[in-house]
């Protein structure tokens, strides 16, 4: 008979996994918009904010900008009537990102072309807060259920199987097991996409340099709308399983803040570095908390990936999957 | 004998060369006080092999950004198939049958030299996302007729032995080589070249030389390149516009320009006054 610790590390690790899997997720959208166009998307956690808020409201079939339409013309509406099924609010949530991306390089990134990283940094930043406010005066700030009917609560078979296997019933949520499935099947489309497609080879081209990318024929403009695009529905994503999780409120934009010890482990450029440095920090957390958070007190969890990413950029600031960089003299 | 008339002329070799294919007309471009070029206006005839050269910051590479929309000039026009030609994106000047190589290199590193070859056919291809979530097949028989397309010109180049290397562990020559295929896979009207043959041994040399020429033999492909060696110059070209401090010093078949007073004084870094 196994001791019972190895079954507890066990599933530590396999919730520790799950978990990862979302930190992955936002860190991919942080990953397409730097490869593709050099900027660090300060707003990405926003995004999946606002995506989250813009799913609830549509299929609760709440009036956009209630409060300010009321204010204005003295009306009174706030609900159209309707509620919306959970996919095709998903489809329109997809659309209002896609309309997010094209005003984002309308408004914000066109008039920015060529400037310094840090410039287009502070825009985001700028993003960030315009983004956030947006989506309070559009769908209101108090904190939202979402449900789009993905299963929840702890998965009995699996806690039947391995009690018969092991004679220990691991617990693991069935809203984790979705999640990872989601995840899985995204990075999966996104690369063939990035592979095979027209779309994704001058995605690629663009990531690898601007200039040649142009003298083929490929427009920056397009390609940007197009990474937003797919970073807002990353956002959309990653904004549904923490949503369902945890609410629709303002922590959800946290999540970027989870996103970036991951990218310290993966590098910035780098897509399975993304998916594996969200892997090791989702479950380096858990372990960490497991076994050393009750010597130390715990709450292990809000710092301990960010010591874990300084360490080991000390000792591989390229990243998991980064080729050294040897300066050329 | 030359006949420079608009219906073109026979070359020595005895290539046809056609009628006007670009026309710039009084181009002058400026960064800031610097006039980088000067009130300038060539053309680029159809079939033809047209040099630009020039001693160090003539004004060679502008021009050439000018023509595949890298620069706007502030003043002058574009003429291009007998239409003048609006401001364009290079994007959009791609898109046209403009294809370039650069001065010094733009090439994919992160990709192998099948996939950087294959960016050149991006303006080929017709089928778009939709496509090819909906007709899997057809999207499938297209790349094939673009992987033939380009698997013909990694054959001319003779770069086969290098199909699956990343582009970053290439020697400088293979890669100017590798970025004029990629060019090549546009089947480009235009061709630009920006110093060619420029860090290359002479073996080196003469294969681009070699390649050069058929190019525009086989494909009929209208070439512009900017070339500083003389010599080469002198073998490729079938007329030559000469540059020097951002104006138009010489105009002409090679030989002629050659013995041109004004040349020898740019080359021989006469003083200016
Ligand atoms: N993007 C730019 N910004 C500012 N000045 C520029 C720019 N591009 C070119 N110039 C200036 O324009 C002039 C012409 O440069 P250009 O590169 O066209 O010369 P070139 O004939 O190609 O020279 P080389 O033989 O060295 O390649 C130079 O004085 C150069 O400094
Ligand atoms: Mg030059």
């Amino acid at each position: 008979m196994m001791p019972d610790v190895v079954f507890y590390t066990a599933e530590v690790m396999v919730n520790g996994l799950m978990a990862g899997v979302l930190y992955a997720l936002v860190a991919l959208g942080f990953v397409l918009i730097f490869k593709a166009s050099g900027i660090f998307n300060y707003a990405q956690g926003v995004l999946a904010l606002f995506a989250a808020m813009t799913l609830v409201g549509i299929q609760n079939g709440q009036v956009p900008f209630a409060h300010l339409v009321n204010a204005v013309f003295g009306t009174k509406v706030h609900h159209f009537g309707w509620t919306v099924p959970s996919l095709a609010a998903i489809a329109l949530t997809a659309l209002v990102m896609v309309g997010l991306a094209i005003a984002v390089e309308r408004l914000v990134l066109r008039h920015l072309v060529n400037q310094e990283p840090i410039i287009l940094f502070m825009a985001t930043i700028g993003l960030a807060y315009f983004l956030e406010g947006l989506g309070d005066v559009m769908w209101g700030a108090e904190v939202k259920r979402l449900d789009v009917g993905l299963p929840q609560g702890m998965s009995g078979l699996i806690d039947e199987v391995t009690f018969n296997w092991f004679g220990y019933g691991f617990f693991i949520d069935r809203l984790d097991i979705a999640a990872t499935a989601v995840a899985v099947a995204l990075v999966v489309t996104l690369t063939l996409f990035s592979q095979y497609s027209k779309q994704g080879r001058a995605l690629r081209a663009v990531a690898d340099d601007h200039q040649a990318a142009l003298s083929v024929g490929i427009s920056l403009r397009f390609i940007w709308v197009l990474t937003w695009s797919i970073a807002g529905f990353v956002a959309l994503v990653a904004g549904i399983m923490w949503g369902q999780k945890s609410g629709v409120q303002f922590s959800l934009s946290l999540i970027a803040l989870k996103a970036l010890p991951v990218l310290m482990l993966g590098g910035f450029t780098s897509i399975p570095g993304a998916i594996v440095g969200g892997l090791i920090i989702g479950m380096g957390e858990k372990l960490f908390e497991f076994f050393v958070g009750p010597m130390i007190g715990g709450a292990t969890e809000n710092w301990f990936a960010y010591v874990l990413a300084l360490i080991f950029l000390v000792f591989r600031p390229q990243g998991l999957f980064g080729e050294k960089i040897i300066e050329r003299v | 004998m030359r006949d420079t008339t608009a219906e073109g002329y026979v070359t020595a070799d005895g290539r046809r060369i056609g009628g006007v294919l670009m026309e710039m007309r009084n181009i002058t471009l400026r960064f800031g006080g610097v006039k980088a070029i000067t009130d300038i206006s060539f053309d680029i005839r159809e079939g033809e092999i047209r040099a630009i050269i020039g001693p160090n910051g003539a004004g060679k590479s502008s021009m050439l950004n000018v023509i595949s929309g890298f620069y706007v000039p502030q003043e002058g026009e574009v003429w291009f198939r007998g239409q003048r030609r609006p401001p364009m994106k290079p994007y959009q000047v791609a898109r046209m049958g403009i294809a370039r190589t650069f001065q010094n290199i733009a090439l994919f590193e992160g990709m192998s030299v099948l996939d950087n070859v294959m960016t050149g056919r991006l303006t080929h291809v017709r089928s778009g996302i939709l496509d090819q979530a909906i007709w899997w097949g057809r999207a499938e028989r297209e790349e094939d007729e673009h992987r033939a397309k380009v698997e013909r010109i990694i054959d001319f180049l003779e770069i086969q032995h290098i199909r699956k290397t990343p582009v970053a562990r290439l020697p400088y020559g293979l890669k100017k080589r590798v970025e004029l295929a990629r060019a090549l896979a546009a089947e480009p009207r235009l061709l630009l070249l920006d110093e060619p043959m420029a860090g290359m041994n002479v073996e080196e040399k003469e294969d681009m030389c070699r390649f050069i020429l058929d190019v525009n033999d086989e494909f009929g492909t209208t070439i512009c390149l900017i070339e500083h060696d003389m010599g080469v110059v002198m073998d490729l070209s079938d007329r030559v516009v000469v540059m020097d401090y951002g104006k138009k010093i010489g105009d002409g078949p090679p030989d002629e320009v050659r013995r041109s007073k004004a040349v020898i004084d740019a080359y021989l870094g006469v003083s200016h006054d």
